[in-house]
């Protein structure tokens, strides 16, 4: 496309117009949709290029048109975990295409956190992934502190873990609870939420909120575990293998559940890969990724733990690992009870953190230091970085590049969500539309993660 | 603006002759550290034969496409072969075996802001690669569907560019009625 500059002085409005409004985002009936797309389409929003996903003599060109039926899912469904919006293309009850729909809790969060000093990002991407609100803490701190270059204090590294890991406790449970729920067993609804609590009265207890906490800032946590932590996690731990043997009882070893969750929504290992897929549902496919083994951080390189990947990608794999995946977090919080160091919880750097509150009465130095840290924040030396790490979703990445002030040039998290979502329309093909509940709550989205 | 445009294999065949230290390179694309990470600069007629070659050198999964607007800090540290332009785009391209990470800086100029699209080597990148035209209007060529993803579909502008003020935009509304 090219302009002259007379183009572009006649009307800047109306070409930016010209330029940007590119059509509908929304699933086009066959017979206005050309070849190419359908076949892709027909292989998910599928979006794999041709002939990988789907053989091309599959597909019905010219179906008629009143055989087929496009209708909207969500964006107000309770099955669809918030506001995803899927447009289904049905025969009968079969999924033909799928096409998902986002951007229904778009906020512009990245734009507003070039607009907050680095103090304050932190509850700006706390909202983000509302289930798992310490990961989006704790990868926008961790790529602070690398483009900062400084080391957290031992103590702080562990309680991050320790809380990292009982977030996936909490986040995973939730899973249970609307995996139940969209599968039709209400009692799991009412259990999952229940053990949810237990986790999250903890959080309340070390951080003041039940969710969108901003405890972990860059430099370390906001403040030291309560004396009587220790009590605390060990009924967390002592109550929650019981408790999964329950869910075990209630749906694993369960005619119905397995009838509703085998074989359904199967994706294959390359698909998986292509699709940018990642956590459980990539890890359902038999690929043993997770990059807190694989790529270490904190200190997840001296813990134990497995990695748990299932054989063949359907909804009743991803539903087994994430409840294998609590038991293993549970080991892994069993270990950071006797390793967790003393010492302090942030960095003792009046540049990055502020002083204790004791010093601030005593001293000038430290009255300073903490009046410049909350009007001007800390400034970051230029450069770019990114940093993923393991959230119950898959890989929760932060990039970010800063010019040298207080504030991030620019802020970028990569949501797992957003890219497990891809492969919805390849899950569904050719399945049920009561899967198709299955198949979506089996992905386990969180539309703050996939909008942002 | 196909990748394998001649003059394109003549630029790149050139540079590393002129210098007498010969820069790093990985895939045909010059190397530099960031914090320790290893970042490459393709050019923008260069990029997909870099991921390309990555790609078959084991960078099996496509983990994100994103991009910064320079506008209001044009200078950056790059290679010096490298000039820099307005837009960056920023691919990250994950190894499993071994487990390693590499990240692609694009300079995308102003007056053109078009690039290669990723989906036939990774189709993964299909709703990230919407994500970057919606929010920081960089056009990719191939891609299947480039529409809008995040906005509404009739919203005017890219949202992350620089010059794109917060606040003193009304919010838009489709079929709104008009204030009286």
């Amino acid at each position: 496309m090219t302009t002259t500059p007379a183009d572009s002085a006649v009307g800047a409005r109306s070409v930016l117009a010209a330029e940007t409004s590119e059509g509908t985002q929304e699933l086009a009936r066959r017979g206005a949709t050309d070849p190419r797309e359908l076949l892709r389409e027909e292989g998910a929003v599928l979006r794999l290029p041709e002939g990988v996903a789907v053989d091309p003599g599959d597909i019905v060109f010219e179906s008629p048109e009143d055989e087929t039926m496009i209708i909207n899912l969500g964006p107000q469904h309770p099955s669809t975990h918030g506001v995803l919006r899927l447009m289904l293309e049905l025969d009968g009850e079969t999924v033909l295409r799928t096409k998902p729909i986002v951007g229904y809790l778009h906020t512009g969060m990245e734009k507003t956190a070039e607009d907050l000093m680095y103090v304050q990002g932190g509850t700006n991407v706390t909202r983000m992934d509302y289930l798992s609100p310490f990961y989006n803490e704790c990868v926008f701190s961790m790529a602070v502190e690398q483009l900062l270059e400084i080391e957290v204090p031992e103590r702080a590294q562990w309680i991050r873990m320790l809380m990292l890991e009982l977030n996936r406790i909490s986040s995973h449970v939730l899973f249970l609870a609307t995996n139940g729920l969209d599968m039709g067993a209400t009692s799991a609804m009412i259990y999952g939420w229940r053990e949810r609590e237990l986790v999250l009265a903890f959080f309340e207890r070390v951080t003041g909120l039940r969710m969108n906490h901003n405890y972990i800032r860059p430099g370390g946590v906001a403040a030291d575990l309560p004396d009587d932590w220790r009590d605390d996690v060990l009924d967390i731990c002592e109550v929650f293998p019981g408790r999964l043997d329950e869910f075990d009882t209630l749906f694993t070893n369960q005619q119905i559940w397995r009838q509703r969750s085998e074989g359904v929504g199967v994706i294959s290992r390359e698909q998986a890969l292509a699709l940018s897929i990642t956590g459980p549902v990539l890890r359902s496919t038999g690929v043993a990724w997770d990059l807190r083994a694989d790529m270490p951080y904190l200190h997840y390189d001296e813990v134990e733990f497995d990695v748990i990947t299932g054989s063949v990608g359907d909804v009743f794999d991803r539903y087994a690992i994430r409840i294998n995946e609590i038991r293993e977090s549970i080991r892994i919080v069993h270990q950071i009870l006797d390793r967790m160091p003393p010492g302090d919880y942030r960095i003792q750097d009046a540049k990055v953190t502020p002083p204790p509150r004791s010093r601030i009465d005593e001293s000038m130095e430290a009255l300073i230091h903490h009046f410049k840290l909350f009007t001007e924040g800390f400034k970051v030396p230029a450069g770019e970085v990114y940093v993923a790490i393991e959230s119950p979703r898959g890989e929760l990445g932060c990039y970010l590049v800063s010019d040298g002030g207080s504030k991030p040039y620019r802020m970028h998290i990569r949501g797992p969500s957003f890219s497990n979502l891809q492969a919805l329309p390849l899950m569904m093909r050719g399945g049920l539309i009561a899967d198709a509940v299955a198949i979506i709550s089996s992905i386990d989205p969180v539309l703050g993660d996939v909008d942002r | 603006m196909a990748p394998e445009e001649e003059p394109a294999e003549a630029v790149s065949a050139e540079t590393p002759g002129d210098d007498e230290t010969e820069p790093e390179r990985h895939a045909g694309a010059l190397v530099t550290r960031s914090r320790g990470q290893e970042v490459l600069h393709a050019t923008r007629e260069t990029y997909l034969e870099t991921v390309e070659a990555l790609k078959e050198e084991g960078f099996v999964m496509c983990v994100d496409v994103t991009a910064t607007d320079y506008l209001e800090r044009p200078v950056r540290e790059l290679p010096a072969e490298i000039a820099p332009e307005r837009f960056e785009l920023v691919v990250n391209l994950v190894s499993m075996e071994p487990a390693r990470r590499v990240r692609l800086r694009v300079q995308v100029p102003e007056a053109d802001p078009t690039a290669a699209s990723l989906f036939d080597l990774y189709p993964g990148s299909e709703a990230p690669e919407r994500e970057v035209f919606d929010l920081m209007g960089i056009r990719f060529e191939g891609h299947p569907d480039l529409t809008r993803i995040l906005m509404p579909e009739d919203w005017e502008g890219h949202p992350l560019r620089k010059d794109y003020a917060m606040g003193r935009i009304p919010v838009q509304f489709k079929a709104a009625p008009a204030t009286r």
